[in-house]
Formats: structure tokens, sequence, C-alpha cells
């Protein structure tokens, strides 16, 4: 990551450094007769920004259950700093260290825009149901620690003076910024992150593209998304899929002009 | 909770003139409460018993009888609008939940073994108990599928006690033997109002504490972590999961706070009532219930207060009309089940936020800041682009 090596066979120690944060291995998912996922792999490294693109129906929504338990793979494994990760499931998630926001926003309409993205912050609480029942000064104090995370985070995405209100009552955006905040407040160390910039203008695009590069100094990030240029200039790894199979992948210069891209991209041209 | 200063550019009118007002009246009076959650909810509890003393004093025996029953609707309704309304699960089973409360308290109140106020707790433990067993089945169900589950429970166990009925008195039920008010609350109450006290004034005080009691818990469980977790639940299942939040824990959790509630209401209407008898438990109290806890604002315990009280006051008043247009006794009495049910579909049809919500748009800052948020109608306006 540090520098490019002209040597083809980098040494040990480099290759322990390039180790992937996430890992998917050869992940195969069917749905009835139809192969949703055929022998798919990728490998996220820490810090780095990796797309995951392909014209619609190709599997990444389903990828990204796959990475969190809502989908069992038929076959393959996943695995998390170099370990395997056996019996996935979507709430033990958060407390290994990845977060996910939603197609769409999937934010809670009955909460306040703070008490939505505490939720987010869950997984840092302390306090437990009978100081919350006796209302214990521990639990007041776990909920301003709550708070305050809640309100940094939203700080953070230029949203905390909104943070009284309910989601439904605000902008599409504001409230795709509520939802990414919710994902962030849990400090992880790989944010998933499909199609974050639906819905948006040039100028919030823009300006997510800027943010996603900032986080990495902070976690890893894995991005589903249908804007080409979007996904061109945050990205530091592609991976392309087709019909369930992986097409395509390295840097965005390879993929871009990868015939086997440009294959998948006219089909969907063609047929639209 | 005041509105922030640097108020959002863009929103719509009515909501600004709300975020203005907000803090007017009652927003004062809030700076003048204690911060820590427990100070501001122990202050409304103790307002609730100076209330509810001047009340029982001032009132004759026959109201004080309606209150000690107000009470223990107030009870179950609470644990029920909780459930319901913060954690989404619809419950038909909370009058046989009450039945097990009361069963338990008649089979262990007698006039010289435990004081009434273990048998009282034990009644709640084993409720719980019950209600975790009928919560885990119940946490994977929504819906009508829910609603079948708890209605078959609900049917059910007044069956049990004809079935058993050695040993629970079957169709007749069991006595249970009302407990004597012990001689210093009889002191204290002539010390206060220099009234005698009657039995059915001291079950209404036992009720009501209980009432208060409950009411100071479950409103400490609703404005913490635990109230916000059972909300987002509700809301975005898929979300909470990816927060981390286990979701059958979480269910079976506020399925069984809320049967513990239903089963402290049992063994009060046991004392209150004198017999726990299938009769008492049928499905019409579950639905009952529901009315109250919808009719007075899901989600909000002011809300159930409302509506329990509209349980113990309205059939008495619907029975008068009935028999003013000239039914006879037995039609007129069953005038409030069919009044019960139009009510419900009305009040969800036309205001499904109940009488709370009437209040909050009646009432700028009424409830406000106190965590119970139910859902308002804020939340349809949706702006979300397509
Ligand atoms: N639960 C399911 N049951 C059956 N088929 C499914 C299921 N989920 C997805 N599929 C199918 O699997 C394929 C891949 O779907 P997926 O949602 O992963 O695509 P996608 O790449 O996310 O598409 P889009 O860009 O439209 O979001 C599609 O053909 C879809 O119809
Ligand atoms: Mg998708």
């Amino acid at each position: 990551m540090t520098e490019p090596r002209p040597d083809p066979v980098p040494p040990p120690g480099a290759v322990r450094t390039a180790a992937p944060l996430f890992a998917v291995d050869g992940v195969e998912v069917r749905f009835g007769g139809l192969v949703a996922l055929d022998d798919v792999s990728l490998a996220v490294a820490p810090g780095s920004v990796h797309g995951v693109i392909g014209p619609n129906g190709a599997g990444k929504t389903t990828l990204f259950n796959v990475c969190c338990g809502f989908v069992r793979p038929d076959a393959g494994t996943l695995s998390w700093h170099g370990e395997p990760v056996r019996d996935l499931r979507p709430h033990k998630l958060a407390g290994t260290g990845i977060a996910r926001t939603l197609q769409g926003v999937g934010l809670f309409r009955g909460l306040t825009v703070t008490e939505n993205v505490m939720i987010g912050a869950d997984r840092h609480r302390r306090a437990g149901f009978g100081s919350a029942l006796l209302a214990l000064r521990r639990s007041d104090r776990d909920e301003r620690a709550l708070r305050d995370r809640a309100l940094a985070a939203l700080d953070e995405l230029g949203a905390a003076h909104y943070a009284d209100r309910l989601p439904g009552s605000l902008p599409y955006p504001v409230q795709k910024r509520v939802a990414l905040a919710r994902a962030l407040v849990a400090e992880p160390e790989m944010l998933l992150l499909d199609e974050p910039a639906s819905g948006l203008g040039e100028d919030e695009m823009a300006e997510l593209g800027a943010l996603i590069r900032t986080l990495t100094a902070r976690m890893a990030v894995v991005l589903v998304e249908h804007h080409m240029d979007l996904v061109m200039s945050v990205c530091d790894r592609i991976t392309v899929l087709d019909f369930g199979k992986v097409v395509a992948d390295g840097p965005p210069d390879e993929v871009r002009d990868d015939p086997a891209v440009v294959d998948a991209y006219l089909g969907e041209e063609a047929v639209q | 909770m005041a509105a922030p200063a640097n108020s959002p550019t863009r929103s719509d009118a009515a909501e600004t003139v709300e975020d203005a007002t907000g803090p007017g009246r009652f927003g004062r009076l809030r700076r003048w409460l204690p911060k820590s959650v427990l100070g501001r909810h122990a202050l409304l509890a103790l307002v609730g018993l100076v209330v509810l003393v001047l009340v029982l004093e001032a009132t004759p025996p026959f109201a004080n009888s309606q209150f000690a029953t107000m009470s223990y609707y107030a009870i179950a309704a609470a644990g029920l609008t909780v459930l319901t309304g913060l954690n989404g699960q619809i419950s038909l089973g909370h009058g046989a939940l009450m039945a097990v409360g009361a069963y338990t308290t008649g089979l262990l109140l007698t006039p010289d073994g435990l004081p009434l106020v273990v048998v009282m707790v034990i009644a709640a433990v084993v409720t719980a108990l019950v209600g975790v067993v009928v919560g885990a089945a119940a946490s994977r169900l929504h819906g009508p599928y829910l609603a079948g589950a708890t209605l078959a429970f609900a049917i059910a166990v007044p069956g049990l006690a004809i079935y058993f009925h050695d040993f629970l008195g079957g169709e007749q039920g069991m006595q249970i033997t009302a407990p004597r008010p012990p001689a210093w609350f009889s002191d204290a109450v002539y010390f206060l109002s220099a009234n005698e006290t009657s039995g059915v004034k001291f079950l209404a005080y036992v009720g009501w504490v209980t009432a208060l009691l409950v009411l100071l818990l479950l409103a400490n469980l609703c404005s913490s972590r635990v109230g916000r977790v059972w909300r987002a639940v509700r809301d975005d299942e898929v979300a909470a999961e990816l927060a981390g939040i286990k979701l059958g824990r979480v269910r079976v959790l506020a399925f069984t706070v809320s049967a513990a509630c239903a089963g402290l209401a049992g063994a009060v209407l046991g004392v209150v009532v004198r017999l726990a008898a299938p009769s008492g438990f049928t499905i019409v109290l579950s639905i009952g219930l529901l009315t109250a806890v919808v009719v007075g604002g899901l989600g909000s315990l002011t809300g159930a207060l409302l509506g329990s009280a509209l349980l113990v006051f309205l059939p008495p008043a619907i029975t008068d009309v009935g028999t003013s247009i000239g039914l006879d006794d037995v039609q007129a009495a069953q005038l409030a089940p069919l009044v019960y049910g139009a009510v419900l579909v009305l009040v969800m049809l036309l205001a499904p936020s109940g009488a709370v919500g009437i209040a909050k748009r009646l009432v700028p800052g009424f409830g406000r800041g106190r965590g119970l948020r139910g859902r308002s109608s804020r939340d349809h306006h949706s702006t979300r682009r397509s």
C-alpha cells in the first residue's frame, strides 16, 4: 500500500501488511434454480474503498446479504482478519466491527434523528435492564454518553441541527446522511454501503465521495453503487459482477477498459 | 428538548410554529423539574399520590370501589401499551395473563399466611414466567398470526381453571379473602381526613399505590435505552438487527415486562373482586384492554390511564342510555362490548394516535420530551424522492 514495488514477488513482510481485512472466497448462492452468486471471491484491504458494481440483478445486494448473515451461502467461506467466520448472524455484525447501510434509508420512523443514531451506537452501551428500570445514575450517565456520541456523528455529517426531528419530516438526502451517521457511530472497521448515492444530486454526490475518502483513515469501505463517476473516483479496487459471476477485479483504470466489463454493461444497455 | 437557535431553514410552516411554541408553557415548567430521569418520574408519582389521597378521601364508598376497579385496569393497560405501542406486538391474551395473576393470588393469600405485598410480587413473577413462554412463542409471529396465537392462549387459560376444578374451583371460581387494612393504615387515614377506613377504600389505596409504582417503573424503562430499542424493533427489524439488537430477545423482554404488569393487575383484581373465576377473564376483558390502550393513545402511559378510566366509567353510562331507550337490563348490559368494538374501529380510522394524540395537536408542548412519543401524524409527511 505504501509505495509501488517493481518486484512482482513481494517479500513476506509486505504480504502481511496487504493481508485482507475481510475476504469472501468461492461463495455460491442459489435461489431455487437461479444461481445468484457463482464462485464469487473478493478481498477488502484495510483502509481501502472497494467497489462492487454490475448491472441490475447481478447479485450485488445478495453478496452484501451474505456478508451480513441474512443469506447463507450454499458454498464458500468468509474470513475476517484472516480468521474464518462461522455462524454469521446479522445481530453479531455490529459487535464484530462491521456496519451496513441499507438500500433506501431504513430509518426508524417513530424515533427522532438523535434516537436513530443512538441505536447505531447501542453496542457502546454499558447499563443494563435493571439500571434502566430503576433509572439509576448509571443509566442516565450511559444515555448521556450515547447521546454525545450520536450528536458528534451527526455533527460530522452536518445534520446536528435536525437532531430532534423525526426522519419522515426531513428531505431525502438528509435522511440518507442520518442513516450514514447511524452506521458510522458504531465505529466499525468495515462499512458496507448499498447504493448510498441513490436520490442524491450532483453536489451531494461529490460531497459523499469526499466523505468516503476521509473515512478510509478509520475503516475500510465496500461500496455498491450504480453511479460510475462516483465509483471510479473513490474506489481503490473494483469487483465487477455479472449474472452472479466475477467478470473483472482490479483498480478502476484497469476495470474501466476491461472488455468483459464493457460487454456486461453493453448487454445491459442493449436490453434497455 | 428546546428547539435549537439555528432551527433548520427548510421546514414546513406548521413544524416551525410548533417548534417555536413548544418550550412555552410546558417548557418553562420543565426547567423547574429535576434533571435526572428518576427525579422527574418520582416527582410525578408523588403528585399522583397526593391526588390519589385527595380523591379517595373526598369521594363516597361507591366511587372508591370504582377507583379500585380502575386501578387494575390501569396497571394492565400500562403494561399492554408498552407492548403494543412501543414494541409493536399485539396481544389478545392479556386477560388470560391477568387470570394467572389472580389465581396465583387466590392460591397464596390466606388470612394468616404470606403478607399481601409478598403475594402480589409472587403473582407478578409467576405471570412474568408465563409471559416468557408465551412471548418466546409469539416473538416469531407478526400481525394477524400473533393476534391469533394470543387469542388461543386467552381462550385456553380459563379452560384450565375448569379442567382442574378441584384445585382451581372450576366454573364457580376461587374465593379470595380480602386483606384487612392494618392498624397503622387506618390511623394514618384518620389522622389525614378524620375518615374511617372502609375495606373498599383500603383496596383502592392498594391498587393505586401499585399502579403508581408500575407507572413509575414503566416510565423509567420507556425513557431509557430499553424503550428506545423496543421502538426501533417495532419500526424496522432489519435495521435494528444490523445495529446489533437481538430481535427475539427484545421481543420476549417486552412481553415479559408486559406480562408482569398483567399479573400484578390480576392480583389487584383478585383482592378487589374477592374472586378468581373463569367468567371474569373472558376475551371481552382482553379486547377491553386493547380498546383502552388504543383509545387512550398507543404507547402512551397517560393514554393508558385515560383508557382505563373509560373502561370503568363508560359501561355504566352506556347501560343507563340502554335502559332509558327501553332495553331490559340484560340487553342494556350487552350494549357495552358492542360500543367498545365500535369505538375501537372508529378511533383506529379517525384518530389513530388516540386521545393523547389529539391533546398533543390541540395543546402545543403537551407530553413533549418525555420519551413516550407515539407515532405522531407528522411522520407521514415523507419528502422521499422516487
Ligand atoms: N430472496 C430471493 N429469492 C429469490 N431470488 C432472489 C432473492 N434475492 C435476490 N434474488 C435474485 O438474485 C439475483 C440477484 O439479485 P440482487 O438483488 O443481488 O441484484 P443486485 O445486483 O443488487 O441488483 P440491483 O442493482 O437491481 O439492486 C436477481 O436475479 C434476483 O431476482
Ligand atoms: Mg441491489
